[in-house]
């Protein structure tokens, strides 16, 4: 086998230096009736040919992005990533160390979570940002559980902005841990009275901005509010670019701002591993999820970086940490962190407003075709349009013919009613062809 | 001094032998590199984008009024900056990393070759279900091999890491009893003082109350202990097998039925799994859920810290309470057309036995890592993956028969499974600590152990070789130790109290990091230009 390196008959001398005869002997208590006779029932071992061979098949049978004109987003988007950073993620240092709980020799690591932490917090505007959640929506979920921490109450308010998927994870874990959560209807148009819901019983409000039907809302009243009641405002967002183009949720109040990365260095994976940023106020630090890493000096007075603030941490507290996560997304971090470096203010405004300019033209061929209706007052890079009948159908028969236009609403969340709502998105990888082709499906399948 | 024809030096010349200080403060290969934001510039760009074509902006009023900020490098600098960055790292390709309890294996480059196969890494998780078909059966391939290693009736594939998979099976079980109008009275999880910090940190999340059981003697789960604990309130069991103190507990199965007399389920932490793939299968053992880091196990890359991922395989009784969406046969509109899809809500699986309990990420898991995972699967098979098992198994082994006589070992010399503990009582009275001596293995070219955990020994040192190291490896490293060993013995401790001392840097500040917190870059303020 390749990946082994000893041999048989290094296996046999290891065996005599132990002094005992057969490896099972090291297997001895496990239970005699639970130890495994034979090899279980799976294929034998496959060279590296073969392995490939079959992964291909299967690679094959998908339709790549990448190979159609592609309008799919609803919380994952497809960008160009540079070459570079595909490369330098796959550097043996990044790739194959561990969590950096050794600081003088995880340097690499600790510098790049550093700036990575520094660049989320400017780009959003805010104070602090830790080192990666999960993904966004586990990241929501976390900012929903530090509201409760820090308010000490127990009842989050959901804004129908907020992507159903998202509400959906930040139920499953209140459910569980018998907290309130009061879900405002979702509306394409994005008008909702989200300030008639808070009040002094209230942990938190969650909007996202750009919501899941693509609209901006401005925070500012919201905060001032949520503030005078003594809640915290969570801002959300599912992509990362948008914040090249519109203010930043730090600017409009939002005491924890979290969302999803993926947009930044990963590609879509379907559906993981993505990277979830969060960040918030200075003041709050010590209730935060997650790693931090934090600045400091060597024995020799160099200037070097550690994981720091760790009391918060499962590791040290156990039972009394704030969250329970250990593992996040390191590697899809350091993808976000090299590609924003890349991209800097200039890069990152132009792919925003590329991003935009190309939804806005979208917007306006979709438009034109007969019984297709724009619902989204504002959007950056994503609405939602109307179709007559139901979204799910037209989006297979799109897909027949060769366009993967967006996601029915009703897919994320069927008890909605919006059964005709197609959410769209476009980014800087589309055509004037691709907008072209989709325009002339949509007619042909509304016709 | 010997020259060559061209009356060039061809040997070093003797005599100098302490390095001056260097102008840069680099040291030949490694190299000192400056934070992104001290040489990057906001009037730069490393990408060349189009402009974008001018339309009229819909942008609701709310565009960004200043800019964030973030300074750009170009791309051969960003090359340079990540590389020396990158430098500083250990990693498994550069060295023995035998961090006990995570795993740190060989991570073969087929594996992201796959990944990178664009009808995995390409694909968006909500197109439409007839695009996808080949996605979803890698996902249902790898779920099979799951169930079929573990012996398990389901597997959730969704959680992102272990500790999600964690908090995945518990709430399995927090769903289960409430079916059985038992969720109110069962408030108590118990968890052994060995467990790993996620399991007490997961049961509170869940709002339950966590009592510990104590370890016996031998480092292992005394049924009697979890008897005496076990009652009507209790809710389930957290254990970890083989368990952090790298032994497998050999009384699972009169735990396992104690539990499930009482009423309560069965958790396993299967982060040790790897020491016993192809040897035993949790589902026989009596377990009711277990989550498996696909990043331990089956040698999808650390990555410096994530990402992972954290299948749950659930026994027949949890089956039914899996998180949302589960892959199911999907009545294609098409006649005579089967499609795999996800269900994505419960009201899709009415009729079923199926009681979901909720969805605990916006898609389906952590699809890079599924099709690594299962190319390491398949290049092993059944054959190699046992035997993977074994020389792991075999090499902590070797590590605690060649170094018994040296360091010592809290609970006997008794064989071991995947990873060997040893604790500081053979360091007492050198003045030496269990850091320290880690600090010196870094001097020495190695990554140090787990230390410091479990909590249930003092000083703890985890070994964990895996079976990616050959012998020879394994005996440079035993010398290496027993040296070490016998310093620390001799009373040279300035090897160890100022270690390291060739590494990138020397020991951090951490309590210095924690007091006040410097989390983000902050500018330093202008020399000479007072506020005053």
């Amino acid at each position: 086998m390749r990946y082994l390196p000893l041999t048989k008959a290094d296996r046999e001398a290891m065996l005599a230096e132990i002094g005992v005869d057969s490896i099972d002997a090291f297997f001895a208590d496990v239970p005699e009736k639970a130890r495994l006779k034979d090899l279980v029932d799976l294929p034998r071992a496959m060279g590296e040919l073969e392995v490939e061979r079959l992964l291909s098949r299967l690679s094959a049978k998908n339709v790549a992005a990448g190979s159609v004109p592609f309008f799919v987003g609803a919380g994952a988007y497809r960008h160009h990533v540079p070459a570079t950073v595909d490369h330098l993620i796959q550097r043996s240092e990044f790739l194959t160390s561990y969590t950096p709980y050794q600081p003088e020799i995880t340097q690499g690591t600790l510098q790049y979570l550093f700036e990575f932490q520094t660049q989320v917090a400017r780009l959003t505007g805010m104070e602090v940002a830790n080192a990666s959640m999960y993904d966004g929506s586990t990241g929501c979920a976390e900012a929903v559980l530090m509201a409760h921490r820090v308010t000490r109450r127990n009842k989050a308010i959901l804004s129908g902005t907020l992507h159903p998927h998202y509400r959906d994870v930040v139920r499953t874990i209140s459910d569980m841990a018998g907290d309130e959560v009061v879900a405002l209807a979702a509306d394409p148009s994005g008008k909702e009275d989200i300030l008639a819901a808070i009040d002094d019983t209230v942990s938190c409000i969650v909007v996202q901005t750009p919501g899941v039907f693509g609209n901006l809302t401005d925070l500012a009243a919201i905060a001032e509010k949520a503030h005078a009641h003594g809640a915290l405002l969570i801002a959300v967002f599912t992509e990362v670019v948008s914040l090249g183009l519109v203010e930043p949720p730090g600017a409009m109040g939002a005491d924890i701002v979290v969302g999803e990365g993926q947009g930044i260095g990963n590609g879509l994976n379907f559906g993981g591993p993505y990277v979830g940023l969060f960040a918030t106020r200075q003041k709050y630090v010590r209730q935060m999820p997650g790693r931090l890493t934090g600045e400091t000096v060597d024995a020799e007075g160099k200037r070097g970086f550690v994981l720091t603030l760790s009391t918060r941490e499962q590791h040290i507290r156990r039972d009394k940490a704030t969250s329970n996560i250990c593992t996040n997304s390191g590697l899809c971090a350091l993808a976000f962190t090299i590609h924003l470096s890349l991209l800097g203010d200039l890069g990152l405004t132009r792919l925003a407003e590329l991003n935009h300019a190309n939804a806005v033209r979208l917007a306006e061929a979709l438009a034109g075709v007969k019984g297709v209706k724009v619902l989204s007052g504002s959007f950056f890079n994503e609405f939602a349009i109307s179709v007559p009948g139901k979204a799910a159908d037209v989006i297979e028969k799109l897909a027949d013919r060769g366009v993967l236009g967006g996601v029915p609403f009703s897919r994320l969340d069927p008890d909605s009613g919006l059964d005709d709502v197609i959410l769209v998105a476009s980014t800087e990888i589309n055509t004037d062809e691709d907008r072209a082709a989709y325009a002339a499906a949509l007619k042909e399948v509304l016709a | 001094m010997t020259m060559n024809s061209q009356g060039r030096p061809s040997a070093p010349a003797g005599g100098e032998t302490a390095a001056p200080q260097t102008f840069t403060g680099n040291r030949a290969l490694m190299i000192e590199e400056p934070l992104l934001f001290e040489i990057g510039q906001t009037d730069n760009c490393g990408v060349d984008l189009p402009e974008a074509p001018q339309v009229k902006d819909r942008l609701g009023g709310l565009k960004r009024k200043a800019t964030a900020g973030l300074p750009a490098l170009s791309e051969p600098e960003a090359m340079r900056h990540y590389v020396r960055l990158s430098q500083k790292n250990y990693a498994i390709d550069s060295g023995l990393y035998p961090l006990g309890s995570c795993t740190m294996k060989h991570n073969p480059r087929l594996n992201e070759k796959m990944a990178r196969l664009p009808g995995f890494a390409d694909v968006h998780p909500l197109q439409p279900a007839s695009t996808v078909q080949g996605a979803i059966e890698l996902i249902d391939r790898l779920a099979d091999w799951l169930k079929e290693l573990t012996g398990m009736a389901a597997v959730a594939m969704s959680p992102k890491a272990g500790a999600h998979g964690e908090l995945c099976g518990m709430m399995a079980i927090k769903a289960a009893l409430e079916a059985r109008g038992e969720g109110g009275k069962r408030t108590v999880v118990l968890v052994p003082e060995s467990a790993h910090g996620t399991n007490p940190a997961t049961a509170a999340l869940l709002r339950y109350s966590v009592k510990a059981i104590p370890a016996r003697r031998d480092g292992t789960v005394d049924p009697a202990s979890v008897k005496e604990l076990l009652d009507e309130t209790v809710a389930g069991i957290m254990l970890t097998n083989p368990n952090t103190c790298g032994l497998f507990e050999r009384d699972i199965i009169a735990i396992a039925d104690a539990v499930h007399e009482a009423g309560a389920y069965f958790y396993c932490d299967g982060a040790n799994f790897n020491a016993i793939v192809g040897k035993a299968r949790p589902g026989d053992l009596g377990i009711d859920a277990m989550h498996i880091n696909l990043h331990k196990t089956f040698s999808t890359p650390h990555g410096g810290g994530g990402p992972g991922a954290g299948p749950v395989v659930l026994s027949e009784a949890l089956a039914p309470f899996a998180p949302l969406p589960i892959i199911a046969m999907d009545k294609s509109s098409r006649p005579g057309e089967s499609l795999l899809a996800f269900a994505e809500t419960a009201g899709e699986l009415a009729g079923s036995a199926a009681r979901p309990f909720g969805r605990l990420t916006a898609f389906h898991g952590q699809m890079g890592m599924f099709v690594r995972a299962l190319a390491y699967m398949l290049s092993h098979g059944s054959d190699g993956m046992r035997q993977a098992s074994e020389d792991a198994v075999l090499n902590a082994n070797y590590v605690r028969a060649r170094l018994a006589d040296v360091m010592s070992l809290p609970f006997g010399n008794r064989p071991c499974m995947h990873e060997v503990l040893f604790d500081d009582t053979f360091l007492k009275d050198t003045g030496v600590t269990t850091l320290d001596f880690a600090k010196a293995m870094i001097d020495e070219g190695y990554h140090p152990m787990t230390m410091y955990f479990p909590l249930v020994v003092h000083g703890a040192m985890l070994i964990e070789p895996t079976e990616s190291e050959s012998k020879a490896s394994l005996d440079l490293f035993i010398a290496t130790m027993r040296d070490l060993v016998m310093d620390a013995r001799a009373g040279n401790t300035q090897r160890f109290s100022g270690a390291p001392y060739h590494a990138p840097r020397r020991r951090l500040d951490e309590t210095r990091a924690a007091r006040a917190p410097r989390l983000v870059y902050t500018p330093p303020e202008p020399v000479g230009e007072a506020a005053e």
